[in-house]
């Protein structure tokens, strides 16, 4: 199981939960199945999000591999100038 | 693409060659957006709202058509209605459909023979309005009852009852804030505000576009994407991105502001009406109401801290206004408030809120500015308060390798300790300061990306070497680029040659953003040239009869590698590619990828301000950058990225707004009234390049453009507020609201 | 509107033009003598990207007509470097890395060169002061002023 943080905005979709957990080897999967587990995070997740793993940032990604210790920490899809 | 060694010895890559594009600068022949023409081009035009928010009723085209020279003339009825809400947004700001939605919102344009008759032409459209009632300040908007700009905006993250002005709600951070402010000695609350800003680039928008019958375009034009125009350009027109090709000029500035497009449909829209090339140039004055700007802001921040100078808590409300459409830079904003900090409870709640301004477009590290801005003003306050050295205060609570950041992930390493340690150490924070002169500092932030990135290298067969990259160059990467090919290929800097290429060159590049370059591009640039050296040590094996295996790549030449190879002298770059057609074949590498560990980018800022105290005019007297760049490709134009970066923000803080009057309607549309710093406004800006190598780069590179832009508005709130002895809290410290507030004070 | 022939001289040579009346020297200079060195930042003199010298003066040549250009002498970025060699003022601007994007240096080029014949040894001050009317939004200036000092020191040693 990984554990994913999510930031505030979305704990509304998770029952006030900050830290899911979520059976996934990679991005794609976790994805998937928090969009299935949690419906109220399907409009965030299809507007586009980033995600950190173990501190390092990643914008897309699908196939990143995530082992049992990672952290996983959702965020907004990053926008720059 | 891990970081090669934290020890490695550069020959190329840190030295100053001159730019590749210097002479065709310096000498007047470097061709931007508005230099390029084709044989039958007309001249188009954009008739703009003179109203901040009105309903259009009707337009009537037809006596701009009937005028002799006129060749076309469009309004948003010949664009197409897109079901996306992003793209729709970008076209219906570029063309308004129903609706205009600020002062300056495009409504119609026409094609003509030349400027005179395209001028006479839009004088000829009727476009019959109804004024309605509008709203340019982002409080006001927030309130019920509010004039609403745009219905059905509002995102299901926004809790009910707010006004439809209010389209998304962000919320980050960790740690419970009451136990985290119960354990504070001192609790400072304070509200803040910031004006819009704009980019300010010198070139103005220009583009050219030609449509042939066929359904083909080609479209040139200064822009920071030239496939991102692409795509936009090619829905908006109904196209297949085959058939568009975009190529960028020379840029002439961007910072942000040219990532996206503002004339570049409405041209293709009238060429393929006319059938004919259209060239369209704005005007300062269309710059200026019709692109850009940055949010403006308005900000709720409260911190506590130890006597000792620990912070135990930090809140920011933030209610961010990116114009008449919703746009995401407050999660930008709220996510970077408090980066530099690790803090045990630390919760920032961000708001973006729509308004009768121009749609926002990204400008240098966006949200990032004010938010820290605010955040940096407390903690220098609550420092004075208690007694304590801002420096030595930023050291005992700076994020390192292994804390927990303000919006989630757990930082590797970074170079803020470094940075902080750089200022102590710098002579310019203990120099003396006399009357009416204070000093400020402040810690900066932005996160820097990756993205999508090909480039492609050819060897050419008398020994040089040609890279085909797909960003336009807007801070020396040309440069840059080609000092990482020569250091990997181990040839001088001088045989290698950079280009950008159009959009049928290369695959898909994203647009030069979040300081994504240097770094991406050059990533790539590393491993194209490690293919080519892969390809390059076959083909010496090749020629000397041994395994691939047994050949390795030194110093810009084929070897044997170890004494079981066998002995052969080195075979060079050129000797290698001279031979090529009879070995193989042309010499070629190339490299496409989604970049990842771009590595987050954080900077400390000096300053001392003397205030006068007749006029509130401020003077900066000295000012000091310290950044980590990781590894410094060309430090002359990281340098420029971190004097060019404080500038803007020195600009952001003292002098530049936008004023919009009781009617809407933007007052200062020109540089003459929107006053950017000049050269006598400044000192010498003296840089600090720290390198702490990004692990995420073979050779430790950073982004480091957009971080210097950060600092910059608390560092100078902070000198100010000092110098004055009242906390300012509102951007720009301008001479009349300065003057205001020391009036105020007695 | 009635067009007017002008005879004029540009970076030296002789040259001849039709325009407008409303026509300025800078639509001029770029649309009918394919000198499109100087550049439009804003059309109304705050800019300075459009520098050019009119009869040895500097002057903002979106704020000319092309009219006027009659009988004057004009110098244009074109007319900087001699041949292959560049003015000491554009080598230093390159070697001292005193440009990004580009967009202002003809324009400040130009006005440095006019300070330099008039002012051969400008302190930091007086160099900040002559090229406040030329906006750079991508340097903060530090390199420029840098260059313009080597570039006249170089000048007054030869």
């Amino acid at each position: 199981m990984v554990k994913v943080l999510l930031w505030g905005t979305l704990r509304h979709a998770t029952d006030g939960q900050a830290e899911v957990e979520v059976e996934a080897r990679n991005f794609k999967e976790l994805l998937d199945r928090l969009a299935v587990m949690y419906p109220g995070l399907e409009p965030q997740i299809r507007r586009g999000v980033s995600m950190a793993l173990d501190g390092r940032i990643y914008r897309e990604a699908w196939f990143t591999e995530i082992g049992p210790d990672s952290e996983v920490v959702l965020m907004p899809y990053m926008v720059g100038g | 693409m891990p970081l090669d060694t934290p020890k490695r010895k550069f020959k190329v890559v840190g030295t100053r060659p001159p730019r590749p594009d210097g002479l065709d600068k310096v000498t007047g022949r470097a061709l931007y957006g508005a230099d390029m023409t084709a044989p039958g081009m007309l001249t188009g035009r954009i008739l703009r709202s003179p109203h901040a928010h009105a309903r259009i009723k009707s337009i009537d085209t037809s006596a701009a058509e009937a005028l002799a020279g006129v060749r076309a003339v469009i309004t948003a009825a010949d664009l197409p209605v897109l079901e996306d809400d992003f793209i729709r947004d970008i076209q219906d700001n570029c063309m308004a459909r129903g609706k205009a939605l600020y002062d300056g919102h495009a409504v119609a344009a026409v094609a003509a023979t030349d400027a005179a008759t395209a001028r006479k032409a839009l004088k000829l459209i009727k476009v019959d309005y109804e004024i309605l009632p509008h709203v340019t300040d982002v409080d006001a908007a927030m309130k019920p009852g509010a004039p609403v700009v745009q219905k059905g905006r509002t995102l299901e993250n926004v809790p009910a009852g707010m006004s439809e002005n209010v389209t998304s709600h962000c919320e980050f951070g960790h740690g419970d804030l009451p136990s985290g402010f119960a354990k504070a000695d001192k609790i400072i609350e304070r509200s803040f505000r910031t004006a819009a800003t704009h980019q300010g680039y010198i070139e103005p928008h220009a583009c050219l576009a030609s449509f042939t019958s066929d359904g083909k375009a080609d479209l040139w034009c200064c822009t920071q994407g030239q496939f991102f125009v692409r795509t936009l350009c090619a829905q908006m027109m109904g196209m297949e991105a085959s058939q568009l090709r975009v190529t960028s000029s020379e840029i002439g500035g961007g910072f942000g502001g040219k990532t996206t497009v503002f004339i570049e449909p409405v041209a293709l829209a009238l060429s393929r009406k006319s059938g004919r090339p259209v060239k369209i140039v704005m005007t300062r004055d269309e710059v200026f109401k019709a692109t850009g700007p940055t949010v403006s802001s308005s900000m709720d921040i409260r911190i506590g801290m130890t006597r000792n100078g620990r912070i135990t808590a930090g809140e920011a409300h933030l209610r961010y206004s990116g114009g008449a459409f919703p746009n995401a830079t407050i999660e930008m904003g709220g996510q970077a408030a408090f980066a530099a900090y690790d803090l045990g409870a630390v919760r920032t709640f961000g708001w973006n809120i729509l308004t009768n301004r121009p749609k926002e477009a990204a400008y240098r590290a966006p949200g990032a500015p004010m938010a820290i801005y605010a955040v940096e003003s407390v903690v220098d306050e609550l420092c004075q308060e208690l007694g304590l050295d801002p420096l030595k205060v930023r050291l005992l609570n700076a994020a390192r390798k292994g804390t927990k950041s303000s919006y989630g992930p757990t930082f590797d390493d970074i170079g803020l300790v470094a940075t902080l340690e750089a200022a102590t150490r710098h002579p310019h924070y203990t120099a003396p300061l006399g009357p009416n002169q204070g000093r400020g500092l402040s810690c900066g932030f932005w996160f820097n990306f990756g993205g999508n990135t090909c480039v492609s290298l050819n060897v050419n067969t008398d020994g040089t070497v040609g890279v085909t990259e797909g960003n336009p160059d807007i801070g020396g990467s040309r440069a840059s680029i080609s000092l990482m090919a020569a250091e990997e290929l181990g040839i001088p800097y001088e045989k290698v040659r950079t280009f950008v290429a159009d959009t049928a060159s290369l695959g898909y590049n994203d647009v030069t953003d979040g300081s994504r370059v240097t770094f991406a591009v050059g990533l790539a640039t590393i491993k194209a040239a490690r293919a080519a050296i892969r390809n390059m040590c076959a083909r010496a094996a090749k020629i000397w009869g041994i395994d691939e295996e047994a050949v390795e790549w030194i110093d810009g030449a084929a070897c044997p590698a170890g004494p079981n190879a066998g002995k052969f002298p080195p075979m060079t770059l050129a000797e290698i590619a001279a031979v090529s057609a009879e070995t193989g074949g042309p010499i070629a590498g190339h490299h496409e990828v989604n970049a990842d560990g771009a590595g987050v980018s954080f900077g400390v800022h000096l300053v001392d301000v003397e205030v006068d105290p007749e006029t509130g005019a401020t003077k900066v007297l000295r000012y000091t950058v310290f950044q980590d760049a990781g590894k410094a490709v060309h430090p002359d134009y990281v340098e420029g990225q971190m004097q060019g970066g404080a500038v803007q923000g020195i600009g952001w803080a003292l002098n530049e707004e936008y004023i919009y009057g009781d009617d809407g309607r933007l007052q200062n549309a020109g540089f003459l009234d929107y006053r950017v710093p000049v050269a006598s406004d400044l000192p010498p800006i003296e840089t600090v390049i720290l390198e702490i190598p990004n692990p995420g780069h073979p050779y430790g590179v950073r982004g480091v453009g957009e971080t210097p832009i950060v600092p910059p508005l608390a560092a100078i709130a902070n000198a100010v507020s000092r110098a004055v002895g009242v906390r300012m809290t509102e951007l720009p410290m301008s001479p009349p609201r300065l003057l205001k507030a020391l009036l105020s004070k007695g | 509107m009635k067009s007017i022939h002008v005879t004029t001289t540009v970076n030296g040579e002789p040259a001849e033009f039709i325009c407008t009346p409303d026509e300025t020297l800078l639509d001029v200079l770029r649309n009918r003598l394919g000198l499109t060195g100087s550049k439009e930042g804003c059309g109304t003199g705050d800019c300075g990207a459009c520098s050019v010298t009119v009869n040895g003066r500097l002057v903002c040549s979106c704020l000319v007509l092309g009219a006027e250009a009659e009988g004057a002498e004009i110098t244009t970025i074109e007319g900087m470097a001699s041949g292959e060699a560049l003015h000491p003022l554009q080598r230093h601007f390159i070697e001292s890395a005193a440009l990004q994007c580009g967009i202002c240096t003809p324009g400040i080029l130009v006005a440095a060169k006019a300070l330099l014949e008039q002012n051969p040894d400008p302190s930091d001050s007086e160099i900040r002061y002559w090229l406040a009317g030329n906006l750079c939004r991508c340097t903060g200036y530090d390199k420029i002023i840098n260059a313009v000092k080597s570039a006249a020191a170089e000048m007054r040693s030869n």
